[in-house]
């Protein structure tokens, strides 16, 4: 009796760790684009890193519950990090990226101490006031930074000394790609981690959290840190793949944009960045093509749509169609380490 | 025997209000000892000093014999102070056996682990599955905890409390708002404590303090006005006259 609880026990708890069967196949067709969109590398290039760059936020805003109007502060933080060192012929991209990586930790790390205290609208507040900061600082030091002429001159070195940067941003595509990828897998084994479902019980009853004994500061102070990193990546693999780096990192619509594409996305379950990032800038895309100047009008309309319309409902329906196509070919799908979805 | 838990000269002000007037109050280890006390006694700005949601003005806490008034409540759980809530407070999206692994692991030292897959550790497992089986739990291990019955939620919530392996477990109202049908297997499971966890229940439900407390402490205005046996107390007039009377009342 107590043997089989125990199966049970095991099996519930370690399944949310393995990869079910629509993750592999989205990976899977991920690569594929490699081979069969060449003339779409570009775009692609922009999805990952914008994907990446999502997928930093959902740690901190669909696991840790911490909302931010500012995220783009160590996007661009570790955009100018990685394009510094460049220019100034530190032109190894991976030792761009560490830096750039370490740069926006140290930031996260020092800032999380403000952006923990105090309510949601505090936090929002906070976090859209160190975004200016950060921006205004790389406004006036152009000596540093360029400045609104943005940062000139980078010129990258191959990756791992073999692998140069092409125009057809195939090279580039398949670095964020891998980097992107990467991240993704340590991001989804942190998030079925004791200390991932620590940061779950967090999010939905801090008081209850720290009557389990669980030292909540210091577990946010570890995410957001973490989160920041992932950030900086991707302001660095923006900075490496397009060799060029504007304050532009730092504006406020970089911040708007990525809680955008993970609310279109879906919060709380990785995935929601990536996808989000792919309809983000499909549908830029495409509408942009129909209609140049109204293109926002469409983003728009469609995120207060979804808002209101709840994707959770919209979701749940889309699983029930895949459960049931799948349940006849063979055994259901794992359902990803899903958490309830936030209203944003 | 041994005192688990003690405060001395405990005081708490709030402005002018005094919530919390000297206390100075000792749980025996192993005791089951009831707080009671009429609605405003200070029952509550008491827990919340002991667990160190609010600090006190002054006087002193201790927990097997260290002093604990100032650390913070995550290290008084550390340290074998565990509460319950008198409002559930749970994780309304998690299921019961996320819970329980989550306050397992914790104590375990898991929580710092982030690259292991949580139940990969067989003590862990182990302990999940005895808990589940103590509270009753087994069947309803994977339901979200919002759907649970209200019965089961307040069994999780002991349940919790006690995967932080408490040697002090202070239980808030544990049968509060719970349907008859499903008090008992509740009242079952309270009174199945293991004897080396000292337990400190605050009731307004007589029945449940007669059949569970050994000793009673009385609190009346945020200051202890009698303490003693249960027979000393459910029979002293002046207990009656503040507290029984006015529950009559109610």
């Amino acid at each position: 009796m107590s043997t089989n609880i125990a199966d049970h026990v095991r099996s519930s708890l370690v399944r949310r760790g393995r990869w079910g069967i629509g993750e592999i196949l989205f990976w899977l067709i991920a690569a594929a684009t490699l081979y069969f969109l060449p003339e779409r590398h570009l775009i692609l290039n922009e999805i990952a890193i914008i994907g990446l760059f999502a997928l930093s936020l959902d740690l901190i805003l669909g696991y840790a519950g911490i909302v931010s109007l500012g995220h783009a502060a160590f996007f661009g933080l570790g955009a100018y990090t990685a394009g510094i060192l460049a220019r100034d012929g530190l032109a190894d991209p991976l030792l761009g990226l560490g830096a750039a990586a370490i740069a926006a930790a140290i930031l996260g790390f020092v800032t999380s101490f403000l952006v923990l205290r105090g309510s949601d609208l505090t936090k929002l507040m906070v976090t859209l006031g160190v975004a200016l900061v950060l921006g205004e600082i790389a406004n006036q030091a152009s000596w540093l930074t360029g400045g609104a002429d943005g940062l000139q001159g980078i010129t990258m070195g191959p990756i791992l000394g073999l692998f140069e940067f092409d125009i057809f941003g195939t090279t580039a595509y398949a670095y964020s790609l891998t980097v992107t990828f990467l991240l993704f897998i340590v991001a989804r084994r942190i998030v079925v981690s004791p200390y991932g479902l620590s940061l779950r019980s967090i999010r939905d009853n801090p008081l209850k959290a720290r009557a389990v004994g669980i030292p909540v500061n210091r577990r946010l102070v570890a995410v957001y840190t973490l989160a920041a990193a992932y950030a900086g990546v991707a302001g660095a693999l923006l900075a490496q793949t397009t060799q060029f780096v504007s304050l532009d990192v730092l504006a406020f619509h970089r911040s708007a944009d990525v809680m955008l594409v993970l609310v279109i996305g879906g919060v709380g379950y990785l995935y929601g960045g990536l996808i989000g990032a792919i309809v983000f800038k499909v549908l830029q895309d495409v509408i942009s093509a129909w209609t140049p100047q109204y293109w926002q009008f469409w983003i728009g309309l469609i995120l207060v749509i979804i808002v209101l319309a709840g994707r959770e409902r919209l979701t749940e329906r889309v699983r029930t169609l895949w459960k049931g196509v799948a349940g006849r070919t063979a055994k259901s799908p794992e359902t990803l380490p899903k958490t309830s979805t936030r209203e944003v | 025997m041994t005192i688990a838990l003690e405060t001395k000269g405990l005081v708490k002000r709030f402005g002018g209000l005094v919530a919390t007037d000297n206390v100075s109050f000792k749980l025996e280890h192993g005791a089951r000892h009831a707080l009671i006390g009429p609605n405003g006694a200070g029952k509550t700005t008491f827990i919340n000093l002991l667990t160190g949601v609010i600090k006190p003005t002054a006087g002193q806490i201790f927990l097997e014999g260290q002093e604990i008034t100032g650390l913070r409540p995550e290290l008084r759980v550390q340290r074998g102070l565990a509460r319950t809530f008198q409002i559930n407070q749970l994780f309304p999206a998690m299921t019961p056996l996320e819970t329980i692994g989550l306050a397992v692991s914790e104590r375990l030292g898991g929580g710092r682990d982030w690259w292991r897959v949580t139940g990969s550790k067989r003590e862990i497992i182990d302990e999940i599955v005895e808990i589940a089986q103590r509270f009753r739990l087994t069947d309803v291990l994977d339901e979200r905890t919002s759907n649970l019955a209200y019965g089961k939620q307040r069994l999780l919530e002991i349940a919790v409390a006690f995967a932080c392996r408490p040697r002090v477990l202070l239980l808030d109202e544990p049968a509060a708002g719970v349907p008859e049908a499903e008090r008992h297997e509740l009242l079952a499971t309270v009174a199945a404590l293991p004897r080396d966890v000292s337990v400190l229940l605050i009731e307004h439900d007589m029945d449940l303090v007669f059949s569970f407390a050994d000793r009673i402490s009385v609190l009346v205005n945020g200051a202890l006005f009698t303490e003693g046996t249960v027979e000393e107390v459910s029979t002293d007039p002046r207990v009656r006259a503040v507290y029984l009377g006015e529950s009559v009342d109610e």
